[in-house]
């Protein structure tokens, strides 16, 4: 018995390696066919979704472009005169996902201040927000709470997933309060209003597509990611390769990083060690300057390369001179929730799908949004559109 | 005579699978690219191996002791933001801010140290709650996210080096780091409290009969992991800048990389070169799955059938050899 024991054990391991080996088939290759897109990749990629998105890329949205946070891309106005309430003072309840990294930070600030002014206004009364900190089974008892309570006169939802809130917001609309969903999706579409900036595919692409117009064919791109298993970051990835599939460039690899910058500029290093990177495709710009520093502390040439618009990726472009792109995920939109809440309680219309703008932020605007920026700190992001508000810049610097 | 017994010990005790499997590694390395050897490659896969190193030797002193640290990941991860809030891109403030990281890094060991010993709370539970209170006390000081910026001044040691060097290109200031912290922590080893920590390790009860202080070198042991942590953090936000997840699991990278190294957990046996060796090996590891561009989903599952069975080796290896007198063993612990 005793000599069957490692043998035993070998055999489960071998067994595992097996099962491994027959799984890895369609992981190494990602199929670039139209077809394959669809099967493989079918979680993540939905044609109809990915050409409605890239077509809003082109569309004038409705509305001031000077407050792009109440602008729309085709809305479909509803009535909300149901909900219309007399006297002002509302109270309005936010159950937030987290604050778990800069980009939410930055979003949280600038509803803060929002509200601020609406209090002054009179619109508002007590403003009650609950945090999640990424828990889904938190945020469920969080919206119960805030139903159950009976004192919302309007709820702000920004969902940490999507499969597993669906219920409770269902739930909460079930309850009569106004629901107001922003950034991330549930399946349900009874939320008054669902408000988010065009989207990841939207994202994807415009990185994808700035990268084969600006390297040669055949040059060599390192795409960056942050997770798996994300809608909002599987959605950029998979437009992504959509763009590289009907390119000629050449895609060393798909890197997952944590977004922690001491293992995307491991990760960069070791690429460079093996050969000429050309370009990096990021799903986000959490650690994008340590992408670059890879390059600089290994003394080969600046990537054409792709971020985000956070102030320290946009700050080392403008610094180097880089070629490079900022892809935009509109912080602005965190705005637009309490605006929206007081809407709604005034009975005026709203769009049942609040698409916001998403532009990115290209090498002609950069000067203007590090100048609008000069005071924030390394990672705030340049499009939160609070620059009107009253406390500006001190909320945002001093965080 | 001595010198060749410490020698022999060293490769048949926990020393030989890690070096044989490093060597496999690097083998396997030079294989899928040849060019990793060059000087300046080499010199970059040393300097963002020297924090794993570090902060393995300091993990060693606490895990031959008989415990366990798992708060270094979060303090890392602290120690980095801590940096750039007080620093603010400020270069003046460079030194200040080192003594205050000290500091700080000395009483989260200092606190893990005297919770566990005087306390008597398990070391598991005592770092597994600092490691939470680290990261939410951060997390609160931060408003969920890290502020401010690093100096230049800070960056130098885990980012530059002595640079226009012949063949290498440039001596990384983190290599310089590792190669004395490593002395240092080999010296320590062979001293006094070296040896009463490895007894107290194996046997507390008759180290402490035959007079050994054993809550004192505890304690110790984790104030030189506090130590180790803070000096990684540097090296690490030297190395790469500031984000949230600096540090995120590292306190279980390292532990996997002493347990590779040979170290037993539950103290006692193993020495402190293998364990940095280990880390050493972990980070080779990662370079080797890079070169082969094996893919990222896959990784965890190779690398953790790669630790069983490295780890198994060695237990079966010392199983079947007669139980040595502990004294050869334990006393060598270098």
């Amino acid at each position: 018995m005793q000599i069957t024991r490692p043998a035993l054990a070998s055999a489960a391991v071998a067994a595992l390696l097996l099962t491994l080996g027959c799984t890895t088939d369609d992981l190494q290759e990602p199929e670039t066919t139209d077809q394959a897109a669809d099967t493989a990749e079918g979680d993540w990629f939905v044609q109809a979704d990915y050409q409605e998105q890239i077509a809003q890329r082109d569309i004038e949205p409705e509305g001031d472009p000077a407050a792009p946070w109440l602008q729309a891309i085709e809305p479909e106005w509803v009535d909300t005169e149901e909900f219309a309430r007399d006297g002002g003072d509302a109270t309005v309840c936010f159950s937030n996902a987290s604050v778990s990294n800069p980009w939410r930070v930055t979003g949280w600030i600038t509803m803060q201040q929002q509200v601020e002014v609406l209090q002054e206004s009179g619109a508002i009364g007590e403003f009650r927000h609950s945090d999640a900190a990424d828990d889904d089974d938190q945020q469920i008892s969080d919206i119960q709470a805030f139903v159950d309570s009976g004192e919302c006169d309007a709820l702000i939802i920004s969902p940490s997933t999507t499969a597993t809130l669906t219920p409770a917001v269902q739930a909460a609309c079930d309850s009569g309060v106004p629901v107001i969903v922003f950034d991330r999706g549930v399946n349900t579409d009874c939320a008054v209003t669902f408000i988010h900036p065009i989207g990841g595919y939207a994202f994807g692409a415009d990185a994808a597509e700035f990268l084969v117009d600006n390297l040669e064919p055949g040059a060599t791109v390192l795409a960056l990611r942050i997770l798996p298993g994300v809608d909002v970051l599987e959605h950029r990835w998979a437009a992504a390769q959509e763009v590289f599939a009907d390119s000629e460039l050449e895609i060393l690899g798909d890197e997952f990083t944590g977004g922690d910058a001491a293992e995307i500029k491991n990760i960069v290093t070791q690429y460079l060690q093996r050969g000429d990177v050309d370009g990096i495709w990021m799903d986000a710009g959490d650690g994008a300057v340590a992408a670059v520093e890879a390059f600089e502390d290994a003394g080969e040439p600046y990537p054409v390369m792709t971020g985000e618009d956070e102030l320290s990726f946009m700050r080392k472009w403008e610094e180097t001179g880089m070629t490079a792109l900022a892809p935009v995920y509109s912080n602005f939109q965190w705005r637009t929730p309490v605006l929206a809440a007081t809407m709604i309680l005034d009975g005026e219309q709203v769009p049942a799908e609040w698409v916001l703008p998403q532009e990115p932020i290209t090498e002609a605007d950069l000067d203007e949004y590090l100048e609008r920026n000069a005071d924030m700190p390394s990672l705030h992001y340049a499009k939160f559109g609070g620059e009107d508000l009253p406390g500006f810049p001190d909320a945002w610097r001093d965080r | 005579m001595s010198r060749l017994r410490t020698a022999a010990s060293a490769l048949s005790g926990g020393t030989g699978p890690v070096i044989a499997l490093l060597a496999l590694v690097f083998a396997a390395i030079a294989v899928a690219n040849p060019g990793f050897f060059e000087g300046p490659s080499l010199m970059a896969f040393l300097k963002q191996a020297a924090p794993l190193v570090i902060l393995a030797a300091g993990q060693y002193f606490v895990i031959v002791s008989g415990n366990f640290d798992l708060s270094v990941g979060a303090l890392v991860g602290a120690q980095v933001v801590i940096a750039a809030r007080l620093i603010d891109g400020e270069e003046s403030r460079t030194l200040p801010v080192l003594g205050v990281m000290l500091l700080f890094g000395l009483a989260v060991g200092l606190a893990n140290g005297l919770i566990t010993t005087a306390l008597k709370v398990q070391s598991f539970i005592t770092t597994l709650g600092m490691m939470l209170v680290l990261y939410g006390a951060i997390r609160l000081w931060t408003g969920g996210a890290p502020t401010g910026g690093l100096s230049e001044a800070f960056r130098g040691p885990g980012r530059r080096g002595i640079d226009g060097l012949p063949l290498i290109g440039q001596l990384p200031w983190a290599l310089l780091a590792m190669i004395g912290l490593g002395a240092a922590a080999v010296w320590l080893m062979r001293t006094r409290f070296g040896r009463i920590l490895v007894a107290t390790g194996d046997n507390d009860l008759a180290a402490e009969r035959s007079g050994a202080r054993i809550d004192t070198v505890r304690t110790a042991a984790f104030v030189l992991s506090g130590l180790s942590a803070t000096i990684a953090g540097v090296l690490i936000g030297g190395y790469a800048g500031v984000s949230a997840q600096v540090g995120e699991g590292m306190e279980f990278t390292v532990i996997t990389a002493v347990v590779l190294g040979g170290v037993v957990l539950g103290g006692g046996r193993g020495s402190v070169v293998a364990a940095m060796a280990g880390a050493l090996a972990i980070e080779a590891l990662f370079a080797l799955f890079n070169q082969l561009a094996l893919p990222s989903t896959l990784r965890p599952s190779v690398q953790g059938l790669i630790i069983i069975a490295a780890v198994a080796y060695a237990a079966k290896r010392s199983a079947r050899r007669p139980v040595p007198a502990i004294a050869t063993t334990t006393t060598d612990p270098s």
